[in-house]
């Protein structure tokens, strides 16, 4: 099964939203983000996943974000089920959807600093304790 | 029923550890995949009311055992501990599998890595997850400490 | 949107009723003043308003849909995190007012394991160990579209055998899931005998999984390049007593729930889920096909060669939380179909792909083989390559579609692995399907979504 890939910047987001929504892919099945640290410039991309049920295709969405302010218009006004995969992508990866009627952190707690899938986000692993190895604090 | 001629002696000390040990309702705690587990283990196979347990308590109030029965996470921690202070004394805990017992596979940020960083643990079931048989051995092996402990708790 | 609710809280129609009742007939009927109890005289001046409540003419009604009530009557009730029938650490928020939900709004999150960022640090070889504790129910089907991505980047096909194999697991899985689904959903509304059916069903299937792969859940079985093991010595009988078996235990659920009232009376017309607001908010799977819309990823996107067998898709129209556990039923019966089919097509042949760069050697070739042994050694220390790109793979889970998206950037470890759970985006009907109906309702309306929070959360 072949999916179409277009890769676009993320002044055109909104506008092409609309067109593939027009296009009818009437479904929105996923929504993520890749963090190229240190490999490329602008940093984030985020990838959208649409599903046309009546023409049985896909299409895969790349849009490129910029540095400088990591934030891009939401789309929860045209596929309302991109509520929480936006809160996701805004929790793991720090990247703010604009106008997003509920913009939370929704998997790690309210409190919690920094964005876990950064890729200069340590994965927090605590050293095993093996007999006479020396003591991590 | 009672007749004079039957005696029955025995010890407060017994008499009170046995009657713990006979019917320990535990507080449904199921967080993930051993969650599954334990409820197999209270369904009709295995069938935990052979043990005075198929009581699955809703309200921590009424139970006596916690049987955290999955990874617990930084969110949950909280919530768990407060689930535990509600549990009325004597009380206990067994942590079901790798991960709640030391975090598991997963070492990272998102999971208490060993749930004896929040609430004392008496038993450890190891296994990822652990089937029926190995909970309820885990269980008997509490009875056993109960049984064989001090009174005071 | 279309919007299919039904008001079940009818004003005109509840007074329409008490009128009749009260009147006890078209003709006027018996005067309120006197009763048939002798000559007992009502007072003479009585406040109408209070003879018309007495009377029942007129009702007073807390839960009145169509009129405005201020804010403190409404309140916030928090079910959960820790909540026997909240399907794992689900926790809702939900504004209550009188007994109608108005308001909905799941917190997610307590189970949040970063298997994400740990699938980053596995390679790919062990990467299904991750995948398969996501959705603990439907295990196989999370090893399988990992496996399918990794092949799909790799660019390898597997033997038939390993297909048909992963077909017929992935089946047998489903049918457990949905079981544990019945079974808990029962368990929710108060029908406990389908708790213990459903478990006790679901051991039989179980026990062939450990049989096979040695557990009874979280399996790593399926993996990239073709499966674990093979079948065991004997597999066709188990195969052929759990085919004979399921369906006489699904008619006995049928004979206790299918015409019975109260099941029937909590269930229909309950939790309306249209077909646009399933397309709206992402929902797919079992939920999608209970509304009346025919689509299943097994015949429109085929994988793994499920084309070649032959079942039907069950689609019910009305929507409701009857529908959406009726359909599962139903599935368990297409599923034993393709089952059997596997059973006797059975292909001959490899079980892994003969591939030394990406299958393990055989344990005992290492004895004799310098080779084998160096590339045991490479294969388990470091993995196998990938080469860069990205791809997105789904199947349908018991749950609806299970995407993985895995970006490679050469290296043996996935540079991102992403999985797309369905209950994750099921989950947010749920406020769809629970506002405006009482809160006795909510409860059905989780168990028919089926949702599991390991999925969820990740």
């Amino acid at each position: 099964m072949n999916t179409e890939v277009i890769t676009i910047s993320s002044e055109d987001y909104k506008e092409t939203i609309t067109n593939i929504k027009k296009d009818g892919f009437q479904m929105m099945v996923d929504l993520t983000a890749v963090d190229w640290f240190r490999k490329r410039e602008p940093r984030f991309e985020l990838v959208v996943q649409f599903l046309s049920v009546s023409k049985n295709l896909r299409k895969t969405v790349k849009v490129i974000i910029n540095d400088e302010n990591l934030s891009i218009p939401t789309i929860t006004d045209l596929y309302p089920g991109a509520n929480f995969y936006e809160r996701e992508v805004f929790d793991m990866f720090g990247i703010e959807f604009e106008n997003h009627p509920d913009m939370t952190r929704i998997l790690m707690p309210d409190d919690w600093i920094g964005h876990p899938l950064r890729k200069n986000y340590g994965s927090g692993r605590i050293p095993v304790q093996f007999k006479n190895a020396p003591k991590v604090d | 029923m009672f007749t004079p001629d039957n005696i029955l002696t025995t010890t407060i000390d017994k008499a009170v550890r046995w009657s713990r040990t006979q019917s320990m309702w535990p507080v449904t705690f199921g967080l993930a995949c051993c969650a599954i587990e334990m409820m197999a283990a209270g369904s009709a196979k295995y069938d935990l009311a052979r043990y005075g347990m198929e009581v699955f308590r809703a309200s921590p109030r009424q139970a006596d055992l916690m049987i955290v029965a999955g990874r617990v996470s930084q969110k949950m921690a909280p919530v768990l501990r407060q689930v535990y202070d509600q549990m009325a004394d004597p009380k206990w805990v067994i942590a079901m599998g790798a991960c709640s017992s030391t975090g598991g596979m997963f070492n990272n940020y998102a999971l208490v890595q060993g749930v004896d960083h929040i609430v004392p643990v008496d038993i450890y079931v190891p296994g990822c997850p652990p089937g029926p048989q190995s909970l309820m051995h885990g269980i008997l092996t509490l009875h056993q400490k109960i049984m064989d402990g001090e009174i005071n708790r | 949107m279309k919007s299919k609710k039904i008001n079940r809280y009818n004003l005109k129609a509840l007074k329409k009723k008490f009128e009749f009742w009260a009147t006890n007939s078209e003709e006027g009927g018996w005067s309120i003043s006197s009763t048939d109890e002798g000559s007992q005289k009502m007072l003479e001046v009585e406040d109408e308003k209070k003879v018309k409540i007495q009377t029942g003419t007129e009702i007073i009604d807390d839960f009145v849909v169509d009129e405005d009530s201020s804010d403190d009557e409404r309140m916030i009730i928090n079910m959960g995190p820790q909540h026997p029938s909240t399907h794992g650490v689900l926790r809702l928020q939900a504004e209550l007012e009188g007994e109608i939900v108005r308001r909905v709004k799941p917190v997610i999150g307590y189970l949040h394991t970063g298997m994400e960022k740990t699938g980053e640090e596995l390679n790919y070889f062990q990467g299904p160990t991750n995948t398969t504790r996501m959705d603990y129910l439907s295990p196989l089907f999370n090893e399988l579209v990992f496996s399918l991505t990794t092949e799909k980047l790799i660019g390898i096909e597997v033997p038939d055998r390993a297909k048909a194999i992963r077909i017929l697991m992935t089946e047998l899985n489903r049918i457990s899931s949905h079981l544990v689904a019945l079974a808990t959903g029962g368990m929710d509304i108060g029908a406990l005998s389908m708790m213990i059916f459903g478990f006790r069903e679901r051991e039989h299937i179980l026990n062939f999984f450990e049989k096979t792969t040695g557990l009874r859940m979280n399996h790593n079985y399926i993996r990239p390049g073709g499966v674990a093991a093979d079948l065991p010595d004997g597999w066709q009988k188990d195969i052929e007593d759990i085919i004979q078996l399921i369906p006489e235990k699904l008619k006995d659920y049928d004979d206790m729930l299918l015409d019975n009232p109260i099941w029937k009376g909590r269930l229909q017309n309950v939790g309306i889920l249209t077909t646009e607001e399933c397309f709206a908010y992402g929902i797919t799977g079992p939920s999608l096909r209970a509304s009346g819309f025919d689509w299943d990823l097994r015949k429109s996107q085929p994988y793994s060669g499920i084309e070649k067998f032959n079942f039907d898709v069950p689609v019910l129209s009305e929507g409701d939380v009857f529908a959406r556990w009726r359909i599962k039923v139903l599935e368990i019966f297409e599923s034993l179909k393709i089952v059997e089919q596997v059973m006797y097509q059975m292909p001959k042949g490899p079980y892994k792909i003969q591939d030394k760069k990406i299958t393990p050697p055989p344990r005992k070739r290492l004895d004799e083989s310098m080779e084998a042994l160096i590339h045991h050694f490479k294969i388990y220390t470091e993995g196998f390559k990938v080469p860069e790109g990205d791809a997105y793979v789904a199947i349908e889970s018991p749950r609806g579609e299970l995407g993985c998206y895995i970006v490679s950037d050469g290296t043996a470890k996935p540079y991102r692995m992403h999985v797309r759970g369905p209950s994750f985006c099921n989950l947010q009907g749920l406020p769809i399907i629970m506002t405006d109906s009482p809160i006795a309702d909510a409860v059905a309306a989780i168990a028919s979504l089926d949702p599991v929070i390991g999925d969820v959360d990740r």
